[in-house]
């Protein structure tokens, strides 16, 4: 089976490059999101596009172009870390803003909600 | 003495794989690494059924792998909100009742939430969540519910057995 391995070792680095550059793409599309969504409480829904897709997709490419199984044990790790974290600080942040009051942006049309630091 | 086992194996198996080295001054290195972690986890008082819930492995990496596939359809209307050139949301509060009884579940069930795009928990109060979502059609409470029976499944099920064992 020679030739199936040298197809394999032809077609591994153009996966794991696509992979990666689906995830860079996926990560500028979460951080578009963050820029355009209104407030506060909606960001945190574009970031976490980058939280998960972007950071499963990216680190497969890598695991994909890994020249060695330590390397992907690291890889693994990461994304485990990355999935255990990422939720926590969201929620964190999120939680902060409920207990402080901020009002969130609510309905279809998107009303602005009155906060008190904004008639200050 | 479960809960330490699992905590030694994990740190071990954790040291060896980011290390890579595999000398004998190294591998001692390791173990009085993992002797003062464990040291320090049991004076925390964390080696429990949540710092080490390492006996409900397969459960949980079954639910892992579920969640997965539920995070890659949530990403889909996410993404195409963030790109489409009207802002097509309708973000709004939701209030959901788990089922989820331990803390353990409780934390997989409010953090699988978080983790989907689309939904964000805000605040957890016994057993209601506070739930922000970027699609309010999309997040009715029946939704939650599949997601609310499989981590109670993955963290409380036969929970009762075990304590009686």
């Amino acid at each position: 089976m020679p030739e199936v391995l040298d197809i394999l070792l032809f077609v591994k680095p153009w996966v794991g490059g696509i992979l990666c550059v689906i995830g860079a793409l996926l990560a500028l599309i979460g951080s578009i999101g963050v820029l355009r969504f209104p407030d506060f409480f909606t960001r945190p829904h574009a970031a976490s596009i980058t939280d998960t897709s972007a950071v499963t997709l990216g680190l497969l490419g890598m695991a994909i172009l890994a020249p060695s199984w330590l390397v992907v044990f690291k890889l693994v790790a990461i994304w485990l870390f990355i999935f255990l974290t990422s939720p926590t600080g969201s929620h964190a942040l999120a939680n902060a803003a409920h207990t402080a009051g901020l009002q969130p942006v609510l309905g279809r049309d998107l009303r602005r909600p009155e906060n008190r630091e904004e008639e200050a | 003495m479960g809960y330490f086992a699992g905590l030694i194996f994990v740190l071990a198996a954790l040291w060896l794989g980011l290390s890579g080295i595999y000398k004998p001054l190294l591998l001692i290195l390791a173990g009085i690494s993992i002797l003062i972690s464990v040291v320090l986890a049991s004076r925390l008082e964390t080696v429990d059924r949540e710092g080490s819930p390492y006996g409900r492995t397969i459960p949980i990496l079954s639910y892992w792998a579920w969640l997965q596939v539920e995070i890659f359809k949530a990403n889909w209307p996410v993404i195409k909100a963030c790109v489409s050139a009207n802002l097509n949301i309708n973000p709004a509060f939701v209030r959901v009742k788990t089922r989820c009884e331990s803390d353990l579940a409780k934390t997989i069930f409010a953090n699988s939430i978080t983790l989907t795009p689309g939904t964000v928990t805000v605040e957890v109060e016994g057993d209601k969540l506070l739930i922000h979502a970027l699609f309010e059609e999309a997040a009715t409470p029946a939704s939650f519910d599949e997601m609310d029976h499989r981590s109670y499944r993955a963290a409380d099920g036969k929970r009762k057995e075990e304590l009686v064992a």
